[in-house]
């Protein structure tokens, strides 16, 4: 709580030093985690950002979720750490509850009226001991948990909101009719004010970054849902509510009608999505299909007997790892996928039981009954979007999203606004977290002039050495308003504090992370002269940063700082034990002394920052990327394997948006030529790579011979390659071509193509097999490309394309449906039937028959083509074994570059320093790509655009008289941290500090001790662990 | 029964910052209950938890461990060292077995971020089998003299363990069932029993301290001119003195299976230079 006073303290020197004006470089409107990471990108790039957010707490929609897929992490776990770091960042400045109302003037300087909405708590007074909720007499339907279960007037929005204060909506009573104010009552802070009222803030900016998110689709719009009138009808946002730990039931999956688990549940895809009728949306949601999936996994993980429907349309599988969580969906028991549309037919008047009508090709019309069924309802833009595009001046597309240019989607119609995240059109989080580090990159071109004048940094005092002296503890205890107090006997742990050894204070605090308490804390560490602080309290994993900051501040080292969690870990998990939780808190206490008196002070390593960049592979992610770096005044070495510039884009001529890529590409490449800063080696390879964040040295040899380049960050944009298939006659019989090919055929009006009566086209060559269990994504699109294309020269041809689902998904749906309605038939086929293909003689000029089953008509097909088109598959690159050995970083499972994290790295590489960008992270189409080359840009520059990066303190180090040189440590560590190295008295084990991540694995393998993780050294462990069990 | 007679567990849970604490954490923000007596240690990851961690706070009167860690590929670390500590808990628990204490007492499990309440169940079913187990080495039938003695022998030979299973402590199998199949009981019987120990000749020890200046414990007693002799209690058979030990020496001895020649009284360990006693001859 007090580093929101810290960080307005900076806000107000800051304003105070621009004679009080609302002044910035960026504004960020939209507080999801695309907002987040813009916010956190621009803040770390040296520019003082704005970040606007409508409802009261920062966090968007994922904040609602339970899971992320594919990996099936908590949402909120991986979210809100960075709610608590955008909330610490000196240059951020968060204002929630706060609506735009209009911007005026110009990219470089805009003017934007905001209209703070009041909260009627005064910030600066609350303490956030949440009081007033208790008393607060008027429960309402809760908006975090979709109106499931019920909150207060006043209330927190959800646990990990920033503020982490209450706030009262227009709910309550006294504002209503003028009743009640029982919360001024009770507030021992005076802390409530109801007279507040709305508040108008100018705010100046250079560049506005827009991120309002999507809604789910509401299905009462079209009352075949029978969504809110069949009380077992639930959507899939609903249902991560009930999922979730902190949602309506505490994480029982419970039937609003009779508060029973549901066993038998169906899932119902689309839902408003892919239609054109009145009310629902024509494009496809892109997200549907896998977080069913997800819901189906976490279902079973709840109730392991559970049966689970899913009613489907194609199955669109088409990111990285998606097509496994398919498969892995697919396999649980009690869990079957059914291709059919459905309607919903009626509610039981007594079970409330649901009935879906059906229809199979094998059973034809049937109907089932389901405990519960879930819509997985679409993505669909803001509700207030028209509002949104009036106060910015923006123009919308036929979606009601944003309009951009599909060789820039983060480019508004206003220049100077960047959209990011899913106001672009339907996505998923990495591709909402990648666009707003893009955003990011295009608002630090063009504000790089004025880069860093209003960024802040803190600064600490010089720090006191106390290693020679005896430890000094002091330790604080927490009541956490009544969270702690009204459990544990507080005094009665000040007192024991006091008999442990090396305790020379102890003292409690209502709530210590507090602006007093901590300013007292500081106090006494100087007056008292302490040197080693614990704070008994919350957990580390949120408030330790605070606390040793506080301890930095009081000019001591911040590793001489402890947390005892006496709250999460007790009184919270024993609130009915208030003697054994006291005893509990004592031993915690006594445990965190006894490992404070072995703490070491540590220092965190300030590496200086090389601010060249190189960038590995000069296609369009690799161009677009070291534009955006050179852009923003950094050297930019970029590095071509091939003799020219381009790579995959060199065979694209047209997409389906309509970009004609090699004009594009000339333009890109005439750009990176022309640009001062960009120097390009072709031909080249790398042989060899050093260094580690912010100092590489990268050996080229290209063109230009053989160069050393010293650079701090690294782009890795090194393409993929296309399959070249074995099976279908390819490479046998002249008339089977791949869709790069038959490209080509139609730019060079080949006649073979374009005169023929009849073309097949297969999808899924080469991949979603065995071999290749991953779905290429960009290849339905292709197909449909081309067939439009042909269609356009040669209405009268026959396409058909043989596929196994239609991944069109996001606003390429719409071609999808353009085909259709063209006559390009569309004919599904199994994996195990694929289709077969044999040359023939059609009286007398060559051909080919392609025979397949057909499903629908329960018949044997065959087809006559002149050509054949394969959807040949997208395989990792042949260079990325070898790179990816270089710059240490990890290829995946399929040997595509494996990013840090999959939702909110996904331009990152574990490797620090190293960035990923175009089709070498997956296959993607040409404005995705582009997306992604300014995210790594955005990522890079957080880099470059400071002198030094930080290191942790707490690293590895070897005693190397104790070492023995027998191997155990090295290959633990895959970081590569650990080397052995040939001394005068044999093989010893060195680290290179700054690679360690401080996992201390190489710890628990060394037989001697000899190497050792500082903050956690066996004498400081085993101090614990020994005080654990002492009584 | 009357409640001083009721049995309160001695718990530690040693767990990874990422995941197990997390979900510790949201187990407390979600006030999931589970029995007082549990003692967390946080740790960086559950890769960092060291054999040494575990039969120390058994040997010093836990009546049960838990380790947490992040669910297997979820690690936060490149190194995925959880899958080092189903390994090391794998092995512990045939240290234990060997021990003649049920294993049970030793219990790994992943806990993600967001299960709190996979937290609680897990402390809650741990807890109530180990107040039935009972005090550790009660139910097993040790007496407390004993069970120390066995303790301090096995945890002394923690260093060779880590030295002979080195491959097997660092394998990384998605197939988690294979990793109890890793160590068998007769193995563990088996390295016990030839648990090598060092031992000097005193016939043929020159004093050149090399041996010495290598031993990563300082476990060598040294002088110019003096026999050196391996102090038993100190070493940690790790084998350095037997290769630094020059060949043309060759003092240095592997002696397994059986008790090692007792040490030279200190006023007996004075060198006489082979070319000198030559010499005298």
């Amino acid at each position: 709580m007090d580093k929101e006073i810290l960080l307005s303290d900076n806000i107000r020197q800051l304003c105070q030093s621009l004679g009080g004006n609302n002044f910035g470089d960026v504004m960020i409107v939209g507080g999801g985690i695309s907002g987040i990471q813009a916010a956190l990108d621009l803040g770390t790039a040296g520019f003082k950002v704005y970040f606007v957010e409508k409802s009261p707490t920062v966090g968007g929609k994922m904040a609602h979720l339970d899971k992320t897929f594919p990996t099936n992490d908590c949402s909120m776990c991986i979210e809100s750490p960075k709610f608590v770091e955008c909330n610490r960042h000196p240059n951020i400045e968060i204002m929630s509850y706060t609506e735009v109302k209009q911007v005026e003037g110009e990219a470089g300087n805009f003017t934007v009226t905001l209209i703070k909405k009041p909260r009627y708590v005064i910030e600066s007074k609350c303490t956030g001991c949440t009081v007033c909720v208790e008393y607060c007499p008027l429960k309402y339907p809760d908006e975090f948990n979709q109106g499931i279960s019920n909150n207060k007037a006043i209330h927190i929005y959800f646990a990990q909101a920033i503020p982490l204060k209450p706030y009262i909506d227009e709910t309550c009573l006294y504002l209503k009719e003028q009743k009640c104010r029982i919360c001024e009552g009770v507030c021992k802070n005076d802390a409530i004010d109801l007279k507040q009222v709305p508040e108008r803030v100018e705010v100046k900016v250079g560049a506005i970054i827009l991120s309002p998110g999507i809604e789910a689709y509401n299905p009462t719009l079209k009352k075949e849902y029978h969504y809110k009138e069949f009380t077992n009808v639930v959507t899939a946002l609903d249902y991560e509510r009930l999922l979730c730990a902190t949602g309506p039931y505490e994480g029982e999956i419970l039937r609003a009608s009779d508060k029973k688990h549901p066993h038998n549940i169906a899932w119902v895809h689309c839902v408003g999505s892919r239609q054109v009728t009145e009310g629902a949306n024509s494009y496809c949601s892109a997200v549907c299909c896998t977080y069913t999936q997800k819901q189906v996994i976490l279902t079973k993980d709840h109730d392991a007997e559970a049966n689970c429907t899913i009613f489907h349309n194609d199955i669109r599988s088409y990111g990285k790892d998606f097509e496994r969580f398919y498969q892995r969906t697919e396999n649980l028991p009690g869990v079957k996928f059914i291709r059919s549309y459905v309607s919903i037919e009626r509610e039981d008047p007594i079970t409330k039981n649901v009935t879906i009508r059906y229809s199979t090709p094998d059973d034809g019309i049937k109907e089932a009954e389901f405990d519960m069924v879930v819509l997985s309802v679409g993505l669909a833009p803001p509700s207030n979007v028209q509002d949104i595009a009036k106060a910015f001046g923006i123009e919308l597309n036929a979606h009601g999203f944003c309009k951009t240019n599909p060789v820039n989607p983060m480019e508004t119609t206003r220049p100077g606004i960047f959209v990011s995240g899913a106001f672009q059109g339907p996505m998923d989080i990495p591709e909402s977290v990648l666009s707003a580090s893009g955003a990011g990159s295009q608002c630090g071109e063009l504000l790089s002039y004025r880069r860093g004048n209003l960024s802040k940094a803190r600064v600490y005092p010089e720090e006191r050495d106390v290693s020679n002296e005896e430890p000094k503890i002091g330790v604080y205890v927490c009541h956490c308003g009544a969270n702690i107090g009204r459990i544990v006997n507080v005094p009665d742990t000040i007192e024991y504090s006091k008999t442990l050894p090396n305790v020379v204070h102890a003292e409690e605090s209502l709530f210590i992370c507090s602006t007093e308490a901590a300013a007292m804390l500081a106090k006494d560490i100087k007056e008292r002269g302490l040197n080693r602080v614990i704070v008994a309290a919350c957990t580390p994993r949120t408030h330790e940063p605070l606390f040793r900051d506080t301890l930095r501040e009081a000019g001591i080292n911040q590793y001489y700082y402890d947390m005892a969690n006496i709250r999460e870990h007790c009184s919270w998990v024993h609130s009915k034990e208030k003697e054994s939780a006291t005893q509990k808190a004592k031993d915690i206490i006594r445990m965190s002394a006894a490992r404070a008196c072995f703490l070491e002070p540590l220092q965190e390593f300030n590496l200086p920052v090389n601010k060249v960049a190189i960038v590995v592979g000069g296609g369009i992610a690799g161009m677009v990327s070291a534009l955006s770096i050179a852009n923003q005044k950094h050297e930019v070495h970029l590095i071509e394997k091939e003799k020219e510039l381009g790579g995959t884009a060199r065979k694209l001529y047209y997409t389906l948006e309509g970009i004609d890529a090699q004009a594009y590409l000339a333009d890109l490449i005439q750009k990176v030529y022309k640009h001062p800063l960009i120097h390009i080696y072709t031909n080249a390879a790398i042989p060899d790579v050093t260094g580690y964040v912010g100092n590489f040295t990268t050996k080229v040899q290209s063109d230009r011979g053989l160069t050393e380049i010293k650079h701090g960050a690294a782009v890795i944009a090194i393409g993929a390659d296309v399959y070249t298939p074995a099976e279908y006659l390819y490479g046998q019989n002249e008339r089977v071509i791949t869709h790069l090919e038959l490209e080509e055929k139609i730019i060079n009006n080949d006649e073979t193509v374009i005169k023929s009566e009849s073309i097949v086209m297969i999808q899924c060559v080469g991949c979603r097999n065995e071999e290749r269990n991953y779905c290429s994504k960009i290849c339905c699109s292709e197909s449909i490309k081309n067939a439009l294309k042909l269609k356009e020269i040669n209405p009268q041809m026959d396409i058909y394309i043989l596929f196994r689902d239609m991944r069109t998904y996001g606003f390429i749906e719409n071609y999808y449906r353009e085909a259709s309605e063209k006559d390009v038939k569309f004919i599904r086929y199994e994996p195990d039937t694929k289709p077969q293909v044999e040359a023939i003689n059609d009286n007398g000029k060559s051909a080919l028959r392609v025979t397949m089953p057909d499903y629908i008509l329960n018949k044997e097909l065959s087809i006559k083509a002149d050509i054949l088109v394969l959807a040949a598959a997208v395989i990792p690159s042949a260079e990325s074994q070898e790179i990816s050995k270089k710059f240490k970083i990890t290829l995946g499972p399929d040997g595509f570059c494996q990013e840090a994290h999959v939702k909110l790295r996904p331009v990152d590489f574990a490797a620090e320093g190293v960035y990923l960008c175009g089709i070498a992270h997956y296959p993607k189409h040409i404005s995705e790509t582009i997306n992604q080359a300014y995210g790594a840009a955005g990522r890079a520059l957080t880099l470059l655009a400071n002198d030094t990066v930080v290191a942790s303190g707490s690293v590895c180090t070897v005693e190397e008289k104790m070492c023995i040189g027998c191997g155990a440590c090295a290959p633990a560590c895959t970081y590569g941290a650990v080397q052995l190295q040939e001394t005068k008295q044999g093989r010893k084990a060195t680290v290179i500090p700054v690679l360690c991540k401080g996992c201390g694995l190489c710890n628990s393998k060394c037989p001697t001790g000899a190497i050792s993780l500082k903050h956690y050294t066996e004498k400081e462990l085993f101090a614990q662990i020994l005080a654990g069990l002492a009584k | 029964m009357s409640s001083e007679d009721k049995f309160i567990p001695k718990m530690l849970g040693i767990i990874c910052n990422w995941c197990c604490y997390g979900g510790a954490d949201l187990c407390g923000v979600s006030r999931f209950q589970y029995p007082t007596y549990i003692r967390l240690i946080r740790v960086m990851c559950s890769g960092r938890i060291d054999m040494k961690h575990i039969l120390t706070a058994f040997l010093n009167g836990a009546d049960a461990i838990f380790c947490g860690g992040c669910h297997i590929n979820d690690c936060h670390y490149n190194p995925e060292g959880n899958y080092d500590a189903l390994s090391m808990v794998n092995l512990c628990k045939k240290l234990l077995e060997h021990t003649g204490i049920n294993p049970k007492r030793l219990r790994l499990e992943w806990v993600s971020a967001g299960e709190g309440i996979r937290f609680a169940n897990i402390m809650n079913e741990f807890a109530k089998e180990v107040e039935e187990l009972g005090p550790l080495g009660k139910s097993e039938g040790i007496a407390p003299d004993e069970m120390k003695s066995r303790f301090e022998k096995i945890i002394k030979l923690i260093p060779y363990f880590k030295l002979v299973k080195m491959k097997e402590l660092a394998i990384h199998n998605p197939d988690q069932e294979s990793y109890t199949r890793l160590y068998t009981a007769e193995e563990i019987d088996k390295l016990i029993r030839e648990a090598p120990s060092y031992w000097i000749d005193p016939e043929k020890c020159q004093a050149c301290m090399t041996c010495a200046k290598r031993c990563p414990v300082d476990a060598i007693i040294s002088a110019k001119q003096q026999v050196h002799i391996v102090d038993q209690e100190k070493c940690i058979k790790c084998g350095t003195c037997l290769a630094a030990c020059p060949p043309r020496f060759g003092a240095v001895t592997k002696v397994v299976g059986a008790p090692v020649p007792p040490p030279l009284p200190e006023d007996k360990r004075a060198i006489i230079r082979k070319a000198r006693k030559e010499k005298a001859s």
